[in-house]
Formats: structure tokens, C-alpha cells, sequence
């Protein structure tokens, strides 16, 4: 059995990255989300009736042709199948989706953990990084992070600066008291995701381009990515899954289910430390939200990470 | 296993497929074996491209699964249709499997995919491309896929289809005349939607314009 003693070894290689880029925005780990609002009653964006026909309106479609079609337009930077809309429903606009003008008000914003001030250009980064595995981000002054930012902007249009609106990020679902279970969550996955995001988690795609994203693998987010906190997931599941069907799984649902896709393989951590997933968890996973990066599930390693 | 057992093997799956492919073309142009069940091109059409005018649908170049589905439903009550259903009922499980085959491979008009980042000009568009969230409405595109082309076996093509048979299964999905969709799918976002967005959508989908039919 020599040979098998070769193959941490050997995953620790294939794992790291064939160049590795500098990482924008290191601490990823969750911010306080303020509770739920219905979609009705939260703040309302912009319409692109509004928009002025002038260079800003242009560059603003810019920034949402970009935040919708992603994989097409910024191949680049994209490192999976994934578009910033799979996880921002409604174009960025949708409460309790993680909506742009939740966010852009917040930046430039302090994190204690690190000491650290970062810009909604290293936001956008991160996002790069992690969620699109896409290695070097555009630069902070490139025309993707520039045209993303004034979509952002412009969808903030009227809402307070540094003040959490309600139904910013994915509010929080509470852990369920039982905690949360995988085998239930492949049964919740079979019965209520595989119709559009297959069987395997592989998304489903028209020609060469994902219509449903893949929940994991080789083109889904990383481990890096927020949205391989089980918490996180569990949130966004909640709120807007299935699609047009947000609030229909119980919390229960929402957790297993969210703790069955995220056992599951997925591109490496970016910020991979010497190679060791022992150490990345340590250093980045062992704080961060509920996660199984690093821990053993059925007797396998999870966060080995795939390409 | 010798690789005489395996060609034998290959020449007789070969001989079966072209079996069933021959029931499937018979069971579309001829009908079933069994009295009550119809030639699928008396009303859809020699081409399985449907009649527009009388509303019935495309069958050409829909998902195997799909259409097997639709029959499988028609049978059991799942999905009505006075026609249908008794039609349904006349055919065998090989002659519904072979004619989904048949009808799945035959040529459909190719509608060019469009981009997610297209500009909706009209309120229909809007609600196609983007979705009327505010409603808890998806774009009709993140299902059926861009231009409404279809998405594996179970999100059917829009395009290519005539308003009529769209709007009247959105409507049907409206009343819950229709319920046969995986987990309330379609059934619930069609009763959100009004009467000017059913046929909004029903033309938009039914307009765009498709490519020369493959031979």
C-alpha cells in the first residue's frame, strides 16, 4: 500500500494554483446582515427607464451587461461556469438576495479581524476570486471593475450611505436545534434542486453557457467563496430557492440542504497556505461561519479541491 | 469479452434502435398499433411543426423526455385533453417511447440563443429577460434557457411555438387546468401573471424568428 501514502501528496499539487494571484481582499469572512424584509416593502432601485441617455447611462448597462453575463463578456476573469446574477438574483436588485444597493453603501468598510480597510473595488475582487475562480481580478481601475461599481452606484441611487438597509446580504436562518443533517439534505436536493441543477450538481447548460449554475465542481465557486459557509447557503437557499419559490423550505430544509451541496468537491481556496488544507483551515475556515472545509465527512478530507 | 460478442452486441443494439426508429416514424405518419390511437401528423402536422392556427403545438425537436412525459400524463389524467388523452391511452410503452425518439430527432427550426445581457425594448421582453421579482416572477429565459430554446428534459422550448398553444397553456397553468410541472414550477408563476402578460409573452416567444428547418 506504498503507493497510496503518494496521494495526499500528489492532491496537495494538482490543488495549488498554476500561478498564484495576489489575493485582493483576504478576509472573506461573514459581516453582520441585518434580518429579513419582504421584497414589497424594501428599498426600491432605480428603473432603466430613469437612466440618462449620456455616458453614465451607457456605462451603468455596461456594468449590468457585465453583472448578467459574466462567463461571455469577462471570460478573462471567470475561472467557472458562474455569472454574478446566479447568486444576485433579479439583476442585483432583489432584497435578502445580497442586492447591490445593500452593499455599495457600505464600503469603504473597517474589518477588526484583519485591521483593514477595504474598497468596494477589493470587494468586487474578492468576488472575482472566489465566487468566479477567476485567479487575477481585473484591476481596481480596469473598465469591469469601474462599470460594475456604477451599476452598483447607480442601483444605491437615494439610499443612505453606511447604513444597513434592510434585506441587505442573505439575512440570517438560524442554525435548526437538531443542527444540520446531510442525508436529509440529499434527499431535500433530489426532490427539490436536481430539476434544474441536475442530479449531480452539475447545472445545466444551453450550447457552451450555463442556463441553471453548477452548484458544484470544477465550475462552481470555490472554497473560498462565501458561499461555501453552510450558514450562508442555508440563508440564500431560504430566501430564493427555488427560483420564484423563496420562503418555501422550512429552515430545516434550508440547512441540510445547504450542508449537502457544500460537502460536496469544488476548486481550491485561493489563499491555499504551503499548500496544506490543514493550515487554510486554521487560518481562514476555522472562524468562518459554519463550513466543513478541512474536516472529514464519511472518512474523506473535504476542501482537497478540484480543477 | 471477445470482440466478436461485443460487435454482435453493437450490431444488435444498432438493429433495435433502427427498430424502434422505424415504430416511431409509423406510429407519427400511421398511428399505433391499437384502434383510438391517431397518426400524431394528422393535427400536428406532417413536419411535427403543429397548426398554428388551431393552437396545437410544435412536437418536432422537443426533449424525448419531455414529450414521454406529456404522453405518460395524458394517459394517467396528469394532463387533460379530451383528444390527448384518449389518444394517449391507445398507445403502447414502446410506441410512446418510440415516437418521442422519432419526434425528438426531427428537424426544428433553429432559434439563435441570445445574450442575458440584451436590453428588453417592451414590457413582454421585460418580463421574458428579466422577470417581475416585485411579483416573485422569474425571467422566463432562466428556465427555458435564452430565447426560450429549452433546458434539458424538462423545460420545454417556447420558441418555436405558436402563441396560441402558449397562451392557452399559460392560461391552463393559470387555472390549474394543467398541473403536470415538476414541483408547481410553471403553476405557480402563471398565476401571477395577468391576462396582457400571458399573451405579451405568448407573442414575444411565438415571434421570434427562427432559422431554416434542417433537412
Amino acid at each position: 500500500m506504498k503507493k497510496l501514502s503518494f496521494a495526499p501528496v500528489f492532491v496537495a499539487l494538482i490543488s495549488v494554483p498554476a500561478w498564484a494571484a495576489p489575493i485582493a481582499m483576504e478576509d472573506q469572512s461573514q459581516l453582520k446582515v441585518p434580518a429579513a424584509v419582504p421584497a414589497a416593502t424594501a428599498f426600491q432601485p432605480p428603473q432603466e427607464s430613469e437612466l440618462p441617455d449620456n455616458a453614465y447611462g451607457k456605462l451603468v448597462m455596461q456594468g449590468y451587461a457585465l453583472f448578467v453575463d459574466t462567463k461571455r463578456l469577462a471570460p478573462q476573469f471567470v475561472g467557472n461556469g458562474l455569472n454574478c446574477s446566479n447568486c444576485h438574483l433579479d439583476q442585483g436588485r432583489l432584497a435578502n438576495s445580497a442586492p447591490l444597493w445593500g452593499a455599495y453603501p457600505m464600503y469603504p468598510a473597517y474589518r477588526k479581524k484583519n485591521d483593514k480597510v477595504n474598497t468596494f473595488a477589493e470587494r468586487l475582487q474578492g468576488c472575482f476570486q472566489f465566487s468566479m475562480n477567476g485567479g487575477k481580478p481585473p484591476a481596481a481601475d480596469s473598465h469591469e471593475i469601474t462599470a460594475l461599481s456604477t451599476y452598483a452606484y447607480w442601483l444605491a441611487s437615494k439610499a443612505p450611505l453606511g447604513v444597513e438597509l434592510p434585506g441587505r446580504g442573505y439575512p440570517e436562518v438560524p442554525q435548526p436545534a437538531k443542527g444540520y443533517n446531510l442525508a436529509q439534505g440529499a434527499e431535500v436536493y433530489k426532490a427539490q434542486c436536481a430539476v434544474c441543477h441536475g442530479a449531480e450538481g452539475q447545472g445545466q447548460k444551453v450550447g457552451d453557457n450555463y442556463v441553471m449554475p453548477p452548484l458544484w465542481g470544477k465550475d462552481s465557486y470555490n472554497w473560498g467563496a462565501g458561499m461555501h459557509r453552510i450558514n450562508t447557503a442555508a440563508s440564500f437557499i431560504k430566501h430564493n430557492m427555488p427560483l420564484g419559490k423563496g420562503g418555501s423550505l422550512t429552515d430545516q430544509q434550508a440547512w441540510d440542504v445547504a450542508a449537502y451541496v457544500n460537502r460536496h468537491e469544488r476548486p481550491q481556496d485561493p489563499r491555499l497556505v504551503d499548500g496544506s488544507v490543514e493550515k487554510t483551515r486554521v487560518k481562514f475556515h476555522a472562524n468562518d461561519g459554519v463550513n466543513l472545509y478541512g474536516q472529514t465527512v464519511d472518512g474523506v478530507l473535504i476542501g482537497q479541491g478540484i480543477r | 469479452m471477445s470482440v466478436e460478442r461485443v460487435l454482435m452486441g453493437g450490431a444488435l443494439l444498432l438493429m433495435l434502435g433502427s427498430a424502434q426508429a422505424l415504430e416511431g416514424k409509423k406510429v407519427f405518419s400511421e398511428g399505433g398499433a391499437q384502434p383510438g390511437a391517431a397518426a400524431c401528423m394528422a393535427c400536428h402536422g406532417a413536419d411535427g411543426l403543429g397548426l398554428a392556427a388551431a393552437g396545437f403545438p410544435r412536437l418536432a425537436g422537443l426533449p424525448a423526455g419531455y414529450l414521454s412525459k406529456q404522453l405518460h400524463d395524458f394517459r394517467s389524467g396528469a394532463r387533460s385533453n379530451p383528444v390527448m388523452t384518449s389518444l394517449a391511452k391507445a398507445l403502447t410503452e414502446e410506441e410512446i417511447a418510440a415516437v418521442s425518439q422519432t419526434l425528438a430527432a426531427m428537424p426544428a427550426p433553429v432559434v439563435p440563443a441570445g445574450h442575458r445581457s440584451a436590453t428588453p425594448t417592451n414590457p413582454a421582453e421585460k418580463l421574458a429577460l428579466q422577470g417581475a421579482w416585485e411579483r416573485q416572477i422569474p425571467a422566463c429565459v432562466s428556465c427555458h434557457g435564452p430565447s426560450g430554446v429549452g433546458v434539458g428534459e424538462a423545460f420545454p422550448p417556447l420558441s418555436g411555438q405558436s402563441a396560441a398553444y402558449l397562451a392557452a397553456q399559460l392560461n391552463a397553468w393559470r387555472s390549474g387546468t394543467r398541473h403536470n410541472d415538476p414541483n408547481d414550477l410553471m403553476g405557480h408563476v402563471a398565476k401571477s401573471l395577468t391576462d396582457d402578460e400571458v399573451q405579451g409573452i405568448a407573442n414575444y416567444f411565438a415571434s421570434l424568428p427562427g432559422q431554416e428547418v434542417k433537412p
